[in-house]
């Protein structure tokens, strides 16, 4: 059992790395990117647990740690 | 004989610096504190120094405030004691809630190092009564993520409490990292907790360019004295 947690900042706050780098694409000539944002991945594995929770152990653990509540928002996804 | 608690953290780096620095003031004591420990209650003001707790993996001060210490700080800081964070501290200091706000990359992304200045916004604080009224004080910054940004609410609260320490001034260069309001340090409502990302401990010798951060210690001790 894997959690896949995806943590992402909120709209609005400033995200320097995601613009330097589609600047960099951009001055690699790659066009069309209107603008780029950066997050984190981070894959969790469970022991021998079920699924309701393990997701309780995910959410709990964006909630206390993984995630800033001020800067950033998080989703996860369980998979068997 | 005033004790001050200099916390360290695997990846503490300013903690020496803060030490020489009270070493340095008459009528005040400096103890090391490993991270490890969990009771302050014998000292009169807890420093939180500078550096790169656990790597700054995560975030900033995201894994140092599950230290046992942290739970002495903040149990310290309900009865009124006063704690500084420098940096790094800072940022400890806004992960474990005590704090408001976020500390998030400079606008630009590039750590920076120099020297800056600042001007005090609330001269009636613990940590800040002597500090000459309207005098620009110089102190080094030395970060990523120093670019404090919040809630338009937060920021309005901040504002009615006079919770703003230090701002960014002009004869430094101003504001270095995009900081909201060019904030550089915060006070929390009850004015017992300072958190800020400029270093007094490196501006308290002259030999440094700059004794002006020892008026922030001073402060500290007039307080209590």
């Amino acid at each position: 059992m894997k959690a896949k947690v995806y943590i992402r900042y909120k709209e609005g706050i400033l995200d320097p790395q995601g613009k330097t780098v589609g600047r960099a694409l951009d001055s690699m000539g790659i066009d069309g990117i209107k603008d780029l944002r950066i997050g984190k991945y981070i894959e969790i594995s469970f022991g021998n647990i079920s699924k309701e929770q393990a997701e309780l152990v995910a959410d709990e653990s964006c909630r206390k740690l993984l995630a800033n509540p001020n800067t950033e928002t998080y989703h996860f996804e369980v998979e068997e | 004989m005033m004790k001050f608690a200099i916390l360290v953290f695997p990846g503490s780096n300013c903690d020496h610096d803060a030490y020489k620095v009270i070493e340095n003031i008459e009528g005040a004591s400096p103890k090391f504190i490993w991270h490890r420990e969990n009771n302050l209650s014998e000292y009169d003001a807890v420093i939180i120094p500078g550096g790169f707790s656990y790597g700054d993996y995560l975030r900033a001060g995201a894994i140092a405030k599950f230290s046992p210490i942290m739970n002495a700080v903040i149990s310290e800081s309900k009865k009124g004691k006063k704690i500084i964070g420098i940096c790094n501290g800072f940022q400890i200091l806004i992960e474990s809630g005590l704090l408001p706000g976020a500390l998030i990359n400079n606008k630009g992304v590039k750590f920076k190092s120099k020297q800056i200045s600042l001007s005090t916004k609330n001269y009636n604080t613990v940590f800040t009564n002597q500090i000459p009224k309207g005098k620009e004080i110089f102190m080094p910054i030395a970060h990523r993520q120093g670019n404090y940004t919040s809630t338009d609410d937060l920021i309005k609260e901040l504002i009615d409490n006079d919770q703003i320490a230090f701002t960014y001034s002009k004869g430094g260069g101003g504001n270095p990292n995009g900081s909201c309001l060019d904030i550089a340090g915060i006070f929390n409502k009850r004015k017992n907790i300072l958190g800020m990302m400029p270093h007094p401990e490196r501006a308290s010798d002259l030999i440094l360019g700059s004794n002006d951060g020892s008026l922030i210690f001073k402060s500290i001790i007039e307080d209590i004295v």
